[in-house]
């Protein structure tokens, strides 16, 4: 069990952005481990290297140095055909900006990656509609992403994610482009997901909400770690944010 | 429901299998309709040129009443306007390709992250870009046909339109299609197979 107790690891993680003559290290030397079933929650000011070590660690794009670890096996060593399975059945993928296909409707966005699992087209649908009333969306079935609220595209969005029941799943803003307190249920829904499916969530956030439900805390600053809170800190800290956000 | 996935053994990754053609057919066939406006306007980009193309070429199955040198001038002018209007074409559908693969770099990269292949992607769009090059070398062909038959008959020329010029017309329409698809098909695989390509990250990045 102790090799399986780590779902994510990553060990020295470098990555450089050059624009022109100047370079960037979004992410300067990261090591993380993340447990099997737990909700973290990586925060940090906006160009801190969120984004980066999301992709990093989806397999979305390639780190400089340093290597990401999936249920133990060595990103770097996947082909192009392990990637993706890789990507289609042991991650599912949340964007701040939803990111559902236009063209589809809401069962259709659900049920492409079944596609790609391979899996028949009524499999596939019974699988769609399993995981959409899940996340309160049975009633819109049929609607296209123009058709719903900011809210429902990302419960769609977080339906299309668990649709191959990955073991991963990770969010990138969730709630950046959500009012106050649709950000707030989607953040409840998350949390609940993770409680009663046991799916391990990574959310690159600087929603301070998304504080209160996190198992552990990563704070990232210029491509650093700078602390790890679990939660008992957590929650004397959640106190002194409302303090400050309050004055 | 159980989301806890045994993971793949050490060493052992299990890979990504290729899905039928059928379901890239229905993929494409859904983006189409839903972007028919858009379709319609690269569909009948594509008609212009292969119309211009057809039109040229239709003249040549008129009886030719000049003779000597000025028939060998207006033959090589023929020759020259055909090229020219495949080359337009060409540019054209060129043009309209890089726009619908552009502005679905942020498509592209979604379906990357739910599983689909490079050549998943690259099959879409060939799909596509297929369907719209035989419709609209289709359409263009008869139109270029058209423009040129139509002053012909009323010109008084509607002996001309015989059993060889209707043999000849089938042939240009076959030629007219298989240019049309060819023009299509070139300036898309590459364009598609290099968005295909790019990381997923990078290609969520565009801001379309
Ligand atoms: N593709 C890129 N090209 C150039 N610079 C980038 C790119 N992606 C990120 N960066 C830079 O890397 C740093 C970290 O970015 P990012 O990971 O997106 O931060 P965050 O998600 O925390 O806001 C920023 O300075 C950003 O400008
Ligand atoms: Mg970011």
């Amino acid at each position: 069990m102790a090799a399986n107790e780590y779902v994510v690891r990553t060990k020295g993680l470098v990555k450089e952005f050059r624009m022109g003559e100047e370079s960037v290290r979004a992410l300067n030397g990261v090591d993380l481990d993340i447990k099997r079933g737990e909700y973290l929650s990586i925060m940090g000011p906006s160009g801190s290297g969120k984004s980066t070590l999301f992709n990093a660690i989806g397999g979305l794009d390639k780190p400089d140095s340093g290597s990401v670890f999936i249920n133990d096996v060595d990103m770097a060593q996947l082909d192009a055909r392990e990637l993706a399975y890789l990507r289609c059945h042991t991650i599912g993928y949340i964007f701040q900006t939803f990111n559902l296909l236009p063209s589809m409707t809401a069962l259709e966005n659900v049920t492409l990656p079944t596609v790609f699992a391979g899996l028949t087209t009524d499999d596939g649908i019974e699988r769609g509609i399993e995981v959409l009333n899940l996340v309160g969306l049975g009633h819109r079935l049929h609607h296209r992403p123009a058709q719903l609220s900011g809210g429902q595209q990302q419960r769609v969005a977080i339906a299309r994610a668990l649709a191959n029941s990955p073991s991963i799943v990770l969010a990138d803003e969730p709630t950046g482009n959500l009012d106050l307190k649709t950000g707030e249920e989607i953040i409840a829904l998350l949390r609940e997901l993770n409680k009663k499916e046991g799916v391990t969530i990574i959310s690159a956030t600087h929603d301070y909400k998304m504080v209160d439900v996190s198992d552990r805390v990563v704070w990232i600053r210029d491509g650093k770690i700078a602390k790890i809170e679990e939660r008992a800190d957590i929650e004397l800290a959640v106190g002194a944010i409302k303090d400050e956000t309050e004055l | 429901m159980s989301t806890q996935t045994a993971p793949a053994p050490l060493g052992t990754p299990e890979k990504q299998i290729t899905l039928p053609f059928s379901k890239a057919w229905e993929i494409s066939i859904k983006s189409i309709k839903i972007r028919l406006g858009r379709s319609l306007i690269t569909a009948s980009g594509i008609m212009l040129g292969i119309a211009f193309f057809s039109s040229v070429r239709t003249v040549v199955l008129f009886p030719i009443t000049q003779t000597g040198a000025a028939a060998e001038a207006a033959r090589s002018r023929h020759s020259f306007l055909a090229i020219m209007a495949l080359l337009v074409c060409f540019v054209g559908i060129m043009n309209s390709m890089l726009m619908s693969v552009t502005e679905r770099f942020r498509e592209i990269g979604t379906m990357k992250c739910l599983g689909a292949l490079d050549q998943f992607i690259v099959t879409l769009f060939i799909i596509e870009a297929g369907i719209m090059g035989l419709f609209g070398s289709m359409f263009g062909w008869f139109l270029g046909w058209l423009i040129m038959v139509i002053p012909h008959l009323f010109g008084g020329g509607a002996r001309d339109l015989n059993g060889a010029f209707f043999s000849g017309s089938m042939v240009q329409c076959v030629q007219s299609i298989a240019i049309g698809l060819l023009i299509t098909l070139v300036a898309c695989i590459p364009t598609a197979r290099s968005a295909a390509k790019m990381p997923p990250a990078a290609a969520l990045r565009s801001e379309i």
